[in-house]
């Protein structure tokens, strides 16, 4: 196990430089001199030296790049060209919307899926199967935006039980919060519910097809014990993979839902940086949303070895 | 009255007819052996007892077993009759266990889903019937996990489950046909045994004659979902009538008229070889460690002569086999072929390798589904420098086709349109095309049902007198080389332990490995049938 | 034709979700060929006076705040989705497919690890971030969305042609190939790639129309197609301000893109179901 988690780990540090790097030199290198794209065609030249010296760009690209990762590591993003503050400030305090966010929208995915997978595994080719394979069928299709929008005409407009849009912030109370952020968690979940729904079903039935589900009803399992006691945890590995992708697509689909609901995000901060030209911002936040998207799929690594005693032994 | 009555049994499976008025019975503490080529039916026989089938399988007539008829039961009174009143045992060890779950659990639960006892009293249990099945758990703690079997061991591990809760019958599918000789011989005595101790009575499905002769009390065979001839196992080949049955005894033990065409010039010959594999790393910074798979080989095979290679599972010979083809380099020694060596320097050497080819086990397996047959045949051409093309490969194709028993037409059908049988033959006509001196039949009748094996048998006899050919044949199935063989070599753990005559060999042994393996391999009765 | 070919076309017949699929792929794929041609009005002229009118006989699908004519900018808007989504789907399986071959043929070797590795890598970047940076740099266009979607269709397609062949390579008819003396290469282009294909088409069909999911988001939040070019994520975007007095503006593209993505999956799952012997049921 000791050594399975370590080489994950290995891997994780590998994957968070390469990562790094290719970031850097997306946004710090391509554009040859960022300090004249940020500054525009008619800077002065003496403006420019100064941003030059601010965003420490005098040095060999190596040297900026450890000074970027270095900084990193203590905290320090760097300045905000625009706004003249601290980038690690300005994230910290989106980030309380765009992360509890995604989590919701996660847990929501899961708790929709899973029942909705199994129920329609369990009972194959009935109406209930086809139903949910009919509705997750539509789950997948719709544009998760779309669907926000469409929702905000329902339930915010015309029934008025939620606000339009905007957060209240959590200094308003945890609930007022977290109502504020269910429409929009709503409208991540759904799309990647009705995946994960769709994989769930279709990794089971697999299972249950196995030789080793015949020797369980052999042995006097009825097929509900089958599925529960043999089939479910075997299923869990694929679904599991699935769930690590989808936290990519829902950070992604966070800042994209954001716009929607007028949410001060990470998504909101990244498209004002990105017409203010602010490629610090832009820089920080991309790579903040990778090391997320890393971290967890250690995570889903991590658990895989928990559901499968091989990884566990062999590593 | 019988322990289990099976009377006037038909089975359809969405419609289609799969068994028809299949009657028997086994009576507590006696073996009923089923016996039957793919598609007789046998398995679904014991599925019907079960009531374990496929969607869409309807039946009528009677299965009594204990005095109630399983068909008209309900799901829930089946639950509690299967593992409790019937256990089963699968042909597939490597599969039929849950990957994810420690053997000892998977016991318990057969006890846990039938009985109210407490998770300590089943585990105890769940100890003693796989200490019964030769599993104790000083070696075999019950933490041990499915992967970290072999599959002899897995069997066992099925088998504890299926009599943990001493069950009145036990059903055994094929209990032992994806194992090797050794351990199939100890799988079968110890169901003998448990048999006997626990007075259970036992329907055996196989296909193979000489594993039934050897144990059951009753016979029965099947032919294409009937019953074509039952009777006691000490009689019944010798007062059997049926055609088929005449016919697939005959098939069992059929020995291929050969001609002998060996001379003493060597063909093959191989030196000194060893082949290492590197083994993954067990630490993370451990040096690299190595397994022999094939140590210090040595042996020729003369112009003409058929030699067998025979061992079990995991002993180095398909390892060998691919070294002498040129696909993977030896770490020391010398093949050479006809004075020539199959490497030269590091690079295959073509001139060597279109000399030789191969047929393998999977008739299914072993061709492209998207190419035509013609295409399929002709693909060794790529080895010549200078291939046949248009008209001349055409009747090269033919040719072969023909020698096989062929015809031309079949050149131009995809090769689902054909039976494992003859898919076997079209391996055999791709091997054929380019000439070659020598052929390597890397377990080439294996899959076969008996009947096919047989014909396939004499087609290879035939060839080798016809065409002068020389075989390696390959095999774990001690009787096949032994009907085709002039010479054999016996290895084991990538060694040779014993090499002579194949009579020789056979009649008397004398490595204790190739002792072992003759006294394993199940033997037909031996009995003349006109 | 073999009895086999034609066993295949009569159970493509009877597939009901493949029939939907292909009937509203083939209206919307006909939609943006007819608009090069013809639309109701033409699109870049705007008509004031007309403007946010409800669906009529005139505007089957309503005006918009310049009253353009909706339909038209949905047929039109067709074509922008279907080319950025092709694309990356020639990207992703240009680039994507030989990457898997070579790994399948050089199975556990550096070069394998390497192209897992970097696999692994571009999946953590989600199309959306990959465009974040492109615009960032280089200023927003219907390009960026083609490259960030490609990008992010290359580990997909290398991926899946990469466990496609493995389970390939152990076949037996491979290594008769290979004692025919056939190459790496040969063998992964003669008998490898045929029979993938199916795999590959039907994910194809798949990240299609993810690619359209995809194309429309990003158009939304102004990182896709610019003005002019009439995109469905965009006609969204402009419709968002307006939709408490105009629902028809947004849930008239918003249904294009629906239907259209549903329709490439069910043809995705008819096809697979299609080209999967488990699942069929034909008479042999």
């Amino acid at each position: 196990m000791l050594r399975y988690v370590i080489k994950r780990l290995l891997s994780l540090m590998i994957s968070l430089i390469v990562a790094s790097a290719v970031i850097f030199l997306a946004i710090e290198v391509v554009p040859g001199d960022p300090a004249a794209y940020m500054l525009g065609l008619n800077a002065q030249e003496d403006t420019l030296a100064a941003l030059r010296e601010q965003l420490g760009l005098n040095g060999t690209i190596a040297q900026r790049y450890g000074d970027w990762i270095s900084g990193m590591l203590v905290g320090d993003f760097g300045t905000s060209y625009t706004y003249r503050t601290p980038v690690v400030e300005m994230i910290r305090e989106r980030m309380w919307i765009s992360l509890p966010l995604a989590i919701y929208a996660l847990a929501l995915s899961t708790l929709i899926a899973f029942p909705a997978g199994i129920w329609a595994a369990s009972k194959r080719g009935s109406v209930t199967d086809i139903s949910v394979m009919g509705v997750t069928q539509l789950g997948v299709a719709i544009p998760n935006f779309w669907f926000a929008m469409l929702m905000v005409l329902v339930f915010a407009i015309n029934l008025r039980w939620f606000s339009a849009g905007g957060f209240s912030g959590w200094d308003s109370g945890f609930f007022a919060a977290v109502k504020s952020l269910t429409l929009p968690a709503i409208a991540l979940a759904l799309p990647q519910a009705s995946i994960l729904a769709r994989v769930m079903r279709s990794s089971l039935l697999d299972t249950l097809s196995e030789d080793f589900i015949r020797t369980a009803r052999a042995k006097g399992l009825s097929k509900r014990q089958a599925l529960r006691r043999h089939a479910l945890r075997n299923a869990l590995i694929p679904v599991l993979t699935i769930i690590g992708l989808q936290f990519s697509f829902l950070m992604a689909g966070a800042i994209i839902i954001e716009n929607v609901f007028f949410l001060p995000g990470l998504g909101r901060l990244v498209f004002q940086s990105i017409s203010a030209r602010d490629l610090i911002v832009v820089e920080s936040v991309v790579m903040l949303l990778v090391f997320a998207v890393i971290v967890v799929n250690f995570a889903v690594d991590i658990a895989y070895a928990f559901v499968d005693p091989r990884l566990r032994v062999q590593g | 009255m019988s322990l289990l009555q099976i009377e006037n049994l038909d089975l359809d499976i969405h419609g289609t007819p799969i068994l028809r008025g299949i009657s028997l019975s086994v009576q507590a503490g006696e073996i009923v052996g089923v016996i039957g080529e793919s598609g007789s039916g046998k398995s679904m026989t014991a599925f019907v007892v079960m009531q374990l089938l496929p969607d869409g399988a309807t039946c009528s007539g009677k299965v009594i077993l204990n005095q109630e008829d399983v068909l008209t039961l309900d799901e829930d009174s089946l639950c509690k009759l299967r593992g409790a009143q019937v256990g089963m045992v699968f042909q597939e060890p490597m599969t039929a266990l849950n990957p994810i779950q420690t053997i000892g659990d998977q016991v318990a639960e057969t006890i846990l889903i039938h009985e109210k006892v407490s998770r300590a009293e089943a585990r105890d249990r769940a100890r003693i019937a796989l200490a019964r099945a030769e599993l104790p758990e000083d070696k075999f703690p019950l933490s041990r996990y499915p992967f970290e079997l072999s599959g002899g061991q897995r069997q066992r591990v099925v088998i504890a489950m299926a009599i943990a809760l001493r069950p009145k019958l036990l059903i055994a599918d094929e209990p032992t046909t994806a194992l090797d000789v050794t351990t199939q011989a100890q799988i079968l005595t110890l169901l003998k045994k448990l048999v006997r101790e626990d007075g259970m009575g036992m329907l055996m499905i196989t296909h193979d004659l000489a594993v039934v002769s050897d144990m059951a009390d009753e016979i029965v065979i099947m032919e294409k979902g009937r019953i074509v001839e039952a009777g006691p196992a000490k009689t019944l080949f010798q007062t059997m009538k049926h055609p088929y049955s005449i016919a697939l005894f005959k098939a069992s033990g059929h020995v291929p008229v050969r001609t002998n065409t060996a001379t003493d010039v060597p063909l093959l010959e191989v030196e000194n070889v060893v082949r290492d594999y590197a083994l993954p790393r067990t630490k993370l910074f451990a040096p690299v460690s190595y397994f022999r798979a094939v140590n210090n080989v040595n042996f020729t095979i003369e112009r003409g002569e058929s030699l067998g290679l025979v061992g079990e599972s995991g002993c180095g010979k398909s390892t060998l086999t691919r070294a002498i083809l040129g696909l993977e380099e030896v770490q020391s020694g010398d093949i050479r072929l006809g004075g020539q060596p199959v490497f030269a320097g590091h690079k295959v050497n073509r001139a060597v390798r279109r000399r030789m080819q191969v047929v393998f086990q999977d008739p299914y397996g072993s061709f492209n589904p998207r190419h035509k047959v013609a295409r399929l045949v002709s693909e060794p051409f790529h080895l010549l420098d200078e291939p046949p093309k248009g008209a001349q490969k055409n009747a090269a194709i033919t040719r072969s086709l023909e020698s096989v028993g062929l015809t031309e037409r079949d050149a131009d059908k995809y090769i689902h349109e054909f039976s494992g049988g003859q898919r076997q033959r079209i391996a055999i006509a791709r091997a054929l095309i380019i000439n070659p001196d020598l052929i390597i039949l890397d377990e080439a009748v294996s899959a076969l049902d008996v009947s096919i094996r047989a014909q396939i048998l004499d087609l290879l006899a035939q060839l080798a007198k016809d065409l002068g050919l020389t075989y390696l044949f390959i095999s774990h199935d001690l009787s096949v080389v032994r009907s085709i063989t002039d010479r054999v070599l016996v290895m084991k753990s990538g060694e040779i332990v014993e090499q002579g005559p194949t009579k020789q060999v056979f009649d008397a042994p004398r490595h204790p490995y190739t002792k072992s393996l003759i006294a394993a391999a199940p033997r037909l009765p031996e009995i003349s049938v006109a | 034709m073999s009895a086999a070919e034609i066993s295949l076309r009569k159970a493509a017949l009877r597939s009901r979700s493949l029939m939907i699929g292909l009937v509203l792929t083939l209206v919307f794929a006909g939609g943006a060929l007819i608009s090069f041609l013809w639309t109701p009005y033409d699109i870049l002229t705007l008509d004031i006076a007309n403007k946010i009118k409800l669906p009529s006989g005139a505007h089957p699908l309503g005006t918009d705040h310049f009253g353009r004519d909706i339909l038209s900018m949905i047929m039109v808007g067709a074509r922008t989705s279907i080319a950025v989504a092709l694309v990356a789907v020639g990207i992703g399986m240009g680039l994507g497919v030989p990457l898997g071959l070579a790994a399948a043929a050089r199975k556990g070797t550096f070069l394998d690890e390497l192209i897992m590795r970097g696999n692994d890598l571009v999946f953590a970047f989600p199309s959306l971030l990959i465009a974040i940076m492109i615009t960032a740099v280089f200023g927003p266009s219907a390009l960026n969305a083609i490259i960030a979607i490609g990008v992010f269709n290359i580990p997909v397609f290398a991926r899946l042609t990469r466990s496609g062949a493995l389970s390939l390579w152990t076949r037996d008819y491979i290594l008769s190939a290979r004692v025919a003396g056939k190459g790496a290469a040969r063998i992964s282009f003669e008998h490898i790639l045929p029979n993938v294909t199916n795999l590959l088409i039907v994910q194809g069909t798949i990240q299609f129309s993810l690619g359209i999911l995809a194309e429309a988001g990003l158009s939304y939040v102004g990182l896709g197609a610019q003005p002019p070019i009439p995109s469905w994520g965009r006609m969204l975007a402009d419709s968002q301000t307006m939709i408490s007095f105009a629902p028809h503006m947004a849930i008239f593209p918003g249904m294009a893109i629906l239907l259209t993505v549903l329709g490439l999956n069910l043809m995705g799952d008819g096809l697979r179901d299609l080209f999967d012997p488990k699942l069929r049921k034909v008479g042999r």
